[in-house]
């Protein structure tokens, strides 16, 4: 693929932003990762506002909650649309997986993230 | 029990209606009156994903939710019933004696809209329709979750 592919955190409040704000003070990467927060929002607002921070580009929409408003206009914009794939349940572990995994269709991140995400989620012993 | 909500919001099945209202209200079932959400089963599956297997979802138009109201009301689970927009929940009303409050819940902004709250934005036809509401027996409220004051139509209009 040419263009780089990104990533766009879709979140309810201030959450998607501050994962931005982990990633690069963990990584260094910069530039990788748009945040788009859902306040004060309807639907199309929200589908609009995550289309701007797509771009032209191929991208990974990475949403908080498997189901609501984020989830709901995340889909409809990735629709039909091979250069999008959506992920949801995002966290901190699958984002930084993600910034230095980039060199692959975005239907293959997702699947990575998605796995990424999910090793990440354990129950250690205290 | 009944429908305990009757809810006007843009987003429709979301986090505040499915967690914020639906956990206190240990609501069952969910009815959600959109035409074109009822006739789209992409849509449906969409909405759907949002909500636990322990609540239902029930897709309506206007006019099965008209005809489909009495019933919801003598169920004995606890529901809440959402349209996106202000007509349709005039719609409702004007079909049907069952909607004695309504809930704005989220309107968010669009052209030709202003803020009336943080969370309610209404142009002047929608605000109009919404005193009408209230003329007509209606109790009109705003309030985004429960543990926030329900604030009364005569504050913000």
């Amino acid at each position: 693929m040419s263009e780089p592919l990104r990533g766009v955190i879709v979140s309810h409040a201030a959450l998607a932003q501050a994962l931005v704000s982990a990633v690069h003070a963990i990584t260094g990467v910069d530039g990788a990762l748009t945040a788009v927060s859902n306040d004060g929002c309807d639907s199309g607002a929200l589908s609009a506002r995550i289309g701007e921070a797509v771009g032209a580009g191929p991208a990974v929409l990475f949403v908080d909650l498997p189901g609501g408003s984020c989830l709901t206009s995340a889909v409809r914009l990735a629709a039909g649309k091979a250069a999008l794939a959506v992920v949801t349940g995002v966290n901190l572990a699958m984002l930084l997986d993600f910034v230095f995994h980039r060199g692959v269709t975005p239907a293959e991140a997702a699947r990575r993230a998605a796995d990424a995400g999910g090793k990440a989620i354990r129950v250690p012993a205290a | 029990m009944s429908i305990a909500l009757y809810r006007v919001d843009d987003r429709l099945i979301h986090g505040q209606v499915v967690v914020g209202w639906g956990q206190p209200l240990d609501a069952g079932f969910i009815v959600l009156v959109d035409d074109e959400v009822r006739a789209s089963a992409w849509e449906q599956d969409l909405y759907r994903m949002g909500v636990p297997p322990h609540i239902e979802v029930v897709f309506a138009s206007v006019t099965e939710a008209v005809r489909g109201l009495a019933g919801w009301e003598t169920e004995p689970r606890v529901g809440i019933l959402l349209t996106g927009d202000i007509d349709t929940m005039q719609a409702l009303a004007a079909g049907s004696d069952r909607v004695r409050k309504v809930n704005l819940g989220g309107i968010h902004h669009r052209t030709g809209r202003s803020e009336r709250l943080r969370y309610v934005y209404l142009t002047d036809d929608e605000a109009a329709k919404l005193r009408a509401l209230a003329r007509g027996g209606v109790d009109v409220t705003a309030q985004d979750v429960p543990t926030a004051r329900a604030v009364p139509l005569g504050e913000f209009l």
